[in-house]
């Protein structure tokens, strides 16, 4: 059963054919549904899509003991080769650009095509790192402008800009408590996480020195705020909430906790993840809150790119602004702008914790986060975040009589609308409700996250979904939820209709099989 | 607003099914006391695409944009040419706007190229397998310094002073909270890069030593000799690639003994941007696949037995290990590697050699022109695309004043170790594909101004 054929490149339908087409084609493709082959079984190290002159001189002697033995094995396409594979190839992915892409906790709203245009403007995406002050003090200002909306939108005293996502920023901020610590002569090695929170809020603790120590959540999806203050005490360093949460809820008691904690001498983090639901409508410095992360990725609509890369600017409460890292963007009395790095820290900035990056962080993402911002403004952020949460809540109210939703009953949610998938017949779950979406022309919800619900189903429709959209996407959603009640067997090996079935991921853990074996 | 397409009959319409009377009421879990009642004062109202573009267009003008003056500056971020085909295909809403690839059957797009990705990599490399990218070379360097940690259960590692003085400042800070030791070599300028003291260096508590290949002088080091040296007492030798177009010319590490090879993959593909987002690069020893940090992509078979790819290995990652997970990294820079790897596959192999080639004569012309001014001497001799010379003046100021004169001429090694003694005279200059002749005489004529005072 090869799935490649050596003498070029023809998938075969395996050895059963269930679900596929009844006819075979001889290429292997069929219509518009296109296979495409490795680079490797289709390019040579002789081929190249670029086109270089020789060499004005040979290698310099001193070299010679150092010089590779042969051209690295890497094949080469010519241009339009290039150009048709990767082509193929992106045809193979679901995006938001082809429709709704409810992933909870992950925002993944309409990237607007201006924020690609500026980014590459070449004063932005040609310019070096460590050129002179004088020559970058459009790129400075970029930061600058974008740090100031930051803090006021979050009502915060400062921003470390440099961490380059958000678990980066998680870093960066327990990194600041931990200095804020040292500096007080005080050895706390506890931070309190939710169970409700997102994995990388745990790793992180435990990445930057902390025990963990788990919060339960109580019956109506909440930190359950007795059993937090229980934990409070001289070793306890902070506590990492998420707020809205994980169960796409707003923590009612956000202020006593921070309140509680801070008078047990600990400092307030919140996973600024789900920051969307609230952008212009609350300000997380007015419910006590010391550091906080932004997902420039998320709320301010930078591309996911399919991974990557993000951004995760870091607001500081005034007791942990001291401790943010090198390098920073400042201004002066007089409205001018200075990069303060290693060189110019100086004794103003002589608490700042360290270093996390080579350079200055995700200017790119800067340039269309700020792009972003400056066309939404104060009125248009706030709309964001208003049509985010009824667009979620639209959902939640559409689907909870056929889709059990724990929360539903105590009130409003806020961006994202969570199922569970109690009820469904005998042996369906979740998983086949996400991989039916696919068969309906959908990206799946967030599946099983968080985990304290059972067969959690995450929807987070975003503020940039139309309604007709939206009434298309509950449909569907209704249709899979009624099927898996009636016991419906096709769902168990959907996707019927997507460029591959289900992947064996059992096999690719076993056997691990990472790069490519001529 | 364009970006919002709901209208204001059917915001009431949607209010009318969830049975709320305002959208306020959808908000009643924020306590009264913390919300907003409008729009947050002193800030700017919406704005029109083109007020927008206005507003950063006249930003950007304020730059002076490496491509349109002589160009000098490596260390650590290269400027090469970068076929429009790659910015083209990464723009493909396919690639630009997916998530990271969790659902496989709807994503081998991503993938694929994932998977295309780590291979070359790691042919790059000459490592066993790679991973589906870091953030950037510095944070690949650390998690590198861990993973060696993990293997050899042993926490000291050595920096070589030819590491990038800002790759060693980050993992001086992790290690100040993680309490790993770090040995950190001072940076001397001597010809020859610092093996010996390296290997010096190297005890039986020793997890790894961190040696950059061309290193932040532009020097070359012995990697074998110092391979060599650590698996003698059971370190790992992690080698750090600032300019992967280095590897068309010089030996891969992972040939020469690295057992874990990390990268800045800027240089292909990605572009300057002022320092990021960049592309962290990370191979390694097949034998350590499960102590790596990152995502992966596996290849595997579908229900019909046809070839297709998935995330794997997750049992290592934050999402499922929570606070035992091997790295708390959960975004990569997926489209980074997507520029890197087209960049890769129209350069291919040969095309990479050569590239390497010509970058390495630029540099051989440059320090030829620069070395006839009085006042300017070659540090090193052996040098791929990149070298420090000794000027007569303090570097700072002679790079501020270039720029002052149109010339981007340089890192001065001052800005780069501001603490230590006796670097202030080291300018470190870079020559790529994109280097002109112009450019070249156009930099001497300026810099020899500077230095000797004949009249520009």
């Amino acid at each position: 059963m090869s799935a490649v054929n050596a003498a070029g490149w023809k998938p075969t339908m395996g050895e059963t054919g269930e679900g596929g087409p009844a006819m075979q084609t001889a290429s292997g493709d069929y219509g518009l549904m296109l296979e495409e082959a490795l680079i490797f079984e289709l390019g040579s190290a002789d081929k190249s899509g670029v086109d270089i002159d020789a060499p004005e001189r040979a290698p310099a002697a001193g070299l010679a003991k150092f010089l590779r033995k042969g051209a690295p094995a890497l094949p080469g396409l010519t241009e339009p080769e290039a150009v048709r594979h990767y082509t193929r190839l992106s045809r193979q992915n679901y995006a938001i650009d082809l429709g709704p892409f409810p992933l909870g906790s992950c925002t993944m709203k309409h990237n607007p095509r201006l924020n690609e245009k500026m980014a590459r403007l070449p004063g932005f995406a040609d310019v070096h790192p460590m050129q002179p002050q004088s020559t970058v003090e459009g790129a400075l200002e970029v930061i600058e402008q974008l740090a100031d909306w930051l803090i006021t939108l979050t009502g915060m005293a400062s921003v470390a800009m440099s961490p380059k996502a958000g678990a980066h920023g998680e870093l960066c901020g327990l990194l600041c408590i931990r200095a804020a610590l040292d500096a007080r002569g005080e050895q706390r090695d506890v931070v309190l996480v939710p169970e409700s929170a997102h994995g990388t809020n745990p790793a992180t603790a435990a990445f930057a020195g902390f025990k963990v120590e788990s919060i339960p959540a109580t019956p109506d999806g909440r930190v359950d705020v007795e059993a937090l203050k229980a934990k409070l005490g001289p070793n306890v360093a902070g506590v990492m909430i998420t707020n809205p949460n994980t169960c796409g809820l707003f923590e009612p008691e956000m202020k006593a906790i921070g309140d509680a904690v801070h008078a047990a001498g600990g400092y307030v983090y919140c996973d600024g993840a789900n920051f969307n639901a609230i952008v212009g409508k609350v300000r997380p410095g007015d419910l006590g809150v010391d550091a906080m992360h932004i997902n420039l990725h998320k709320t301010f609509s930078t591309p996911h790119g399919g991974g990557g890369p993000g951004a995760g600017p870091v607001v500081l409460s005034e007791a942990l602004a001291p401790f943010a890292p090198l390098p920073f963007v400042t201004r002066g009395a007089d409205g001018s702008i200075h990069l303060v790095e290693e060189e110019n820290r100086g004794e103003g900035h002589a608490q700042a914790f360290g270093r996390m990056v080579a350079f200055h962080g995700q200017m790119g993402m800067f340039t269309r986060a700020l792009t972003y911002i400056l066309s939404h403004g104060a009125d248009g952020l706030r709309q964001v975040a208003e049509d985010a949460v009824l667009n979620a809540n639209y959902v939640l109210r559409s689907c909870e009589d056929v889709l059990p939703a724990p929360f539903a009953k105590s009130g409003p949610c806020m961006h994202e609308a969570l199922f569970s998938d109690a009820g469904l017949a005998e042996g369906f779950s979740t998983l086949d409700i996400a991989k039916g979406l696919i068969d309906e022309g959908f990206h799946p919800m967030t599946v099983y996250f968080p985990l304290v619900v059972k067969g959690a189903m995450l929807v987070e429709p975003t503020e940039t979904e139309s309604k007709a959209g939206l009434d298309r996407f509950i449909a569907s959603l209704r249709s899979l939820a009624e099927r898996a009640k009636a016991g419906d067997q096709s769902l168990h090996s959907a996707p019927h209709f997507a460029p591959r079935r289900r992947l064996d991921e059992t096999q690719a853990a076993r056997k691990p099989v990472l790069v490519w074996q001529d | 607003m364009r970006y919002l397409p709901l209208s204001p009959a059917e915001r009431a319409e949607m209010l009318g099914v969830i049975g709320a009377a305002s959208v306020d009421d959808l908000f009643v879990d924020v306590p009264e006391a913390a919300r907003l009642n409008g729009p947050i004062a002193d800030l700017p109202m919406h704005a029109s695409e083109m007020a927008v573009e206005r507003h950063m267009t006249r930003l950007a003008a304020k730059n002076l944009s490496a491509g349109s003056a002589p160009f000098f500056l490596g260390a650590g971020a290269y400027r090469h040419h970068v076929p429009a085909s790659v910015d083209h295909l990464i723009q493909r809403g396919e690639f630009l706007t997916a998530y990271t690839p969790y659902q496989p059957e709807i994503a081998q797009g991503t993938l694929q190229v994932l998977f295309e990705f780590q291979t070359q990599v790691a042919r790059l490399f000459g490592t066993d397998i790679a991973n589906a990218s870091m953030y950037d070379g510095s944070t690949a360097c650390w998690e590198a310094i861990l993973m060696a940690a993990r293997v050899t259960r042993k926490g000291k590692a050595v920096l070589s002073g030819g590491l990038h003085p800002h790759y060693g400042e980050v993992v001086r800070t992790m290690a100040r909270f993680t309490g790993d030791e770090i040995v950190s070599l001072d940076t001397d300028l001597t010809a020859e890069p610092d093996d010996a003291a390296v290997i010096g260096a190297i005890d039986d508590k020793t997890s790894c030593v961190v040696v950059q290949y061309p290193d932040v002088l532009g020097r070359i080091p012995d990697l074998a000799a110092i391979a060599e040296a650590a698996h003698a007492t059971g370190a790992l030798l992690v080698a750090v690639v600032t300019e992967p177009v280095a590897l068309g010319l010089i030996e891969a590490p992972g040939a020469l003994g690295a057992d874990i090879v990390v990268g800045e993959g800027q240089s292909l593909g990605v572009g300057l941007q002022f320092g990021g987002p960049y592309l962290g690069l990370f191979g390694c020893r097949e034998k350590f696949v499960r102590q790596m940090p990152g995502r992966l992509c596996g290849q595997t078979v579908d229900a019909e037995g046809k070839r297709g790819f998935v995330l794997t290995l997750s049992t290592r990652e934050q999402h499922i290990r929570r606070e035992k997970a091997t790295s708390n990294i959960c975004t990569n820079s997926g489209l980074c590697a997507l520029a890197f790897s087209i960049h890769l596959t129209l350069l291919g192999g040969k095309g990479l050699a050569q590239l390497a080639a010509v970058n390495h004569a630029k540099a051989q012309a440059l320090v030829e022109r620069l070395t006839r001014i009085p006042g300017v001497e070659l540090l090193n001799q052996v040098y791929f695309n990149e070298v420090t010379l000794v000027l007569s003046r303090d570097a700072r100021e002679v790079v501020r004043e270039l720029a002052d004169r149109g010339v981007l001429g340089g890192v001065s090694l001052g800005r780069l170790f501001p603490v230590a003694d006796g670097l202030h005279k080291g300018l470190l200059v870079a020559a790529t594909e994109t280097t002109t002749s112009e450019d070249i005489e156009t930099f001497a004529t300026e810099l020899e101004a500077l230095l000797v005072g004949v009249p520009a």
